[in-house]
């Protein structure tokens, strides 16, 4: 079996927080407790939505020392391939879901003596995780928190509220932003810096951060991309000696799901490489869109990540 | 079954001694007649009844005396016991695990009882009944890693994972296959294998690493390692070494079946929920070649492997001196018969003798 370990769960609570996001609680249905976990992790929920399987991964956003229960809040994407549409416009409390085991690809560092957090849009809801796990070490934190308007400030009053001292929010349309250069000019020696929003904001903090000299260990980020809707191709797994013909709308490792191969993966964003797979064949043009593989191996034409990249050409022959 | 704790040695007069069960459970470690690394894992998700695999922390009639050289080790050197400070999240997290485990795989050993973050741990053969407050490190009498490794058996590591790497920033090693947590506190994956002959070249340590990374809650992994020791000591360390390297030149070819011991590690990896770091117990099984032999296929196997193993391995392994007794001794059991696939012992499937 490919992913993590799976929990069978049901949908207890669905709270619509503002116009684009909604927070989904679950409780498992064998009446068992959660596993606790690190703040910070995924969990990668699995829907049936007719014929096609749906595996989504979204941050865990709940307490982590909460067995009880486990919530995810999602932002509606109308752009994509449907998969928080669905969750939006199809998911009733109540309904059955499969979730995975938590796993933490943005984990903190706890030699840090201190966590500077770095966050847009929904790019929040790892830290509130990982704020209630420090909150219960004593740790030391502080969050800088960007979003488009007070409306769309998801959690923004429950954060102000619990933490107002260690909370700062800037609005998008009040054109208040961060002042990155001095923020982080001004931190203590120990600070470790986690970025998690939207890609030009990752890059801009990092690439700050790296000109004024910050240790790249000191530096985390989580940026899980969707895989994009692309032109249809064609592929040929030769291990198991299937020919797969990947939609539109799905990516490649969902193609190769659909025909019933057993394709490992862990974060279905590009991120963790546990997909990787070998090109052994290919005549055509690769649509690398991973941060996982370095540049010469996107250039060698070998390897592919299928959760997030494309293929254009005519023939493509994988090692699975 | 009752498990009958036994009152041996480690050291000094040497009593310890495998039961008749426990021999036939001993976790000989080669599947087939030669012996190469491999990254050789496999999900640790129990095995067959009364096997070493069957529990996630296998507890066995060794138990109570393995505790007492532990605590023996320790007094003499408490440095074999180490946690860095970003490490303590961790020791509770190993706590947790083996409280868990332990009180749900014996019932009839151990039990726990959580009210919040009120537990009430019950060590039965140790004859502990103590009360404490899960994650407050002023309820116990040392870290939480430590508190509860002092009544497991086996070594344990935790690795903190960052990096894309794995780093040593905790363990509790006092049965250990000379190495020295002392020595390697801190280090990363890379640096505490640099010793290792061989494997490097062979790009082992690159994919058991990535491996390691990957490994999640609720899927914890195992293989099995081994090296041979003369008398049945648990603390083989390069602390001690002037003790017992000069043990190795005491075997002759009268005592050499009760003196040699296989040495057999069963490692096994953990995911740790709360901290996201890796557990790795290291848990030593030892059995004499006089215990060995009584199982036909292992003396036959035994014989193969050590005859055939690479000088560098034995070398590694630290018995290329005694090598050529060693086989002298084992090539009477070995009668050229074939052997069956896998570790286990397989007596009822014996070939017919001559």
């Amino acid at each position: 079996m490919s992913g993590a370990e799976k929990i069978n769960a049901k949908v207890s609570n669905i709270i619509k927080l503002n116009d684009l996001v909604t927070r989904f609680e679950f409780e498992r249905t064998d009446g068992q407790l959660f596993p606790t976990f690190s703040g910070g992790a995924h969990t990668v929920i699995e829907l049936k939505d007719g014929d096609l399987t749906r595996r989504n991964p979204y941050s865990l956003m709940s307490d982590p020392m909460d067995q009880d229960g486990y919530s995810i809040s999602v932002r509606r994407d109308d752009e994509g391939r449907g998969g928080s549409l669905f969750l939006h416009n199809n998911i009733k409390i109540g309904d059955d879901v499969v979730l995975s085991h938590p796993v933490n690809l943005f984990s903190l560092d706890l030699r840090a003596k201190k966590h500077l957090m770095i966050a847009g849009g929904i790019g929040i809801t790892p830290f509130l995780a990982q704020i209630k796990q420090l909150d219960r070490s004593h740790g030391n934190w502080e969050l800088h928190y960007s979003v488009r308007n007070q409306s769309l400030g998801t959690y923004v009053n429950d954060l102000m509220a619990m933490h107002p001292n260690d909370v700062n929010i800037y609005y998008d349309d009040e054109k208040n932003f961060i002042d990155i250069v001095n923020l982080l000019d001004g931190q203590p020696l120990g600070t470790h810096l986690y970025i998690c929003g939207p890609k030009g904001m990752i890059d801009w903090v990092v690439n700050e951060a790296s000109k004024l000299g910050w240790p790249n260990e000191t530096i985390h980020y989580e940026e899980f991309l969707a895989p994009k809707p692309g032109k249809p191709f064609q592929v040929k797994l030769s291990a198991s000696n299937k020919v797969v013909n990947v939609g539109e709308n799905e990516s490649l490792l969902e193609a190769i799901e659909r025909e019933g191969v057993d394709a490992p993966y862990l974060c279905r964003g590009g991120a963790c490489g546990q997909c990787e797979t070998s090109v052994i064949e290919a005549d055509g043009e690769f649509i690398h869109r991973d941060h996982w593989l370095e540049d010469d191996d996107k250039s060698s034409g070998k390897k592919i990540m299928p959760c997030v990249s494309r293929f254009d050409g005519k023939t493509l022959v994988l090692d699975r | 079954m009752t498990i009958q704790f036994k009152d041996e040695t480690f050291r000094d007069d040497y009593t310890f001694k495998n039961s008749e069960w426990a021999v036939k459970r001993f976790p000989f470690p080669f599947h087939e007649d030669s012996y190469m690394y491999s990254v050789n894992m496999e999900q640790h998700k129990g095995g067959p009844e009364g096997s070493i695999y069957e529990k996630r922390f296998d507890v066995d009639e060794h138990y109570i005396s393995e505790m007492r050289d532990r605590s023996e080790v320790l007094k003499d050197d408490p440095l074999r016991c180490q946690s860095l400070p970003h490490m303590t999240l961790a020791g509770w997290d190993l706590l947790e695990l083996i409280m868990i485990s332990k009180s749900e795989d014996y019932p009839d050993l151990f039990e726990l009882h959580r009210n919040g973050n009120n537990w009430r741990w019950i060590n039965k053969p140790m004859q502990i009944d103590h009360s404490f407050t899960f994650l407050d490190d002023a309820t116990l009498p040392y870290g939480p890693m430590e508190y509860i490794t002092r009544q497991t058996q086996g070594d344990f590591v935790i690795l903190d994972q960052r990096e894309s790497n794995l780093w040593m920033d905790a363990g509790m090693v006092t049965t250990q296959a000379d190495w020295s947590l002392d020595f390697d506190i801190g280090m990363n994956f890379f640096e505490w294998h640099a010793p290792v002959p061989k494997a490097h070249e062979m790009g082992i340590f690159t994919r058991a690493l990535k491996f390691l990374l990957n490994i999640q809650q609720g899927a914890p992994a195992r293989r099995l390692n081994w090296t041979m020791t003369v008398n049945p000591l648990l603390d083989t360390s390069p602390e001690n070494y002037h003790k017992w390297g000069v043990q190795k030149g005491t075997l002759n070819p009268k005592n050499i079946g009760e003196k040699q011991y296989l040495r057999v590690e069963l490692q096994t990896f953990f995911r740790l929920p709360r901290s996201n770091a890796l557990v790795f117990p290291i848990r030593c099984y030892l059995a004499s070649f006089d215990d060995l032999m009584t199982v036909p296929k292992w003396g036959r196997r035994l014989h193969r492997v050590i005859r055939d193993l690479p000088e560098e391995l034995a070398t590694y392994k630290g018995f290329i001196d005694n090598r050529p007794m060693m086989l002298d001794y084992l090539s009477q059991y070995d009668d050229g018969k074939p052997t069956s696939d896998g570790i286990w012992p397989d007596l009822q499937t014996e070939p017919a003798r001559d």
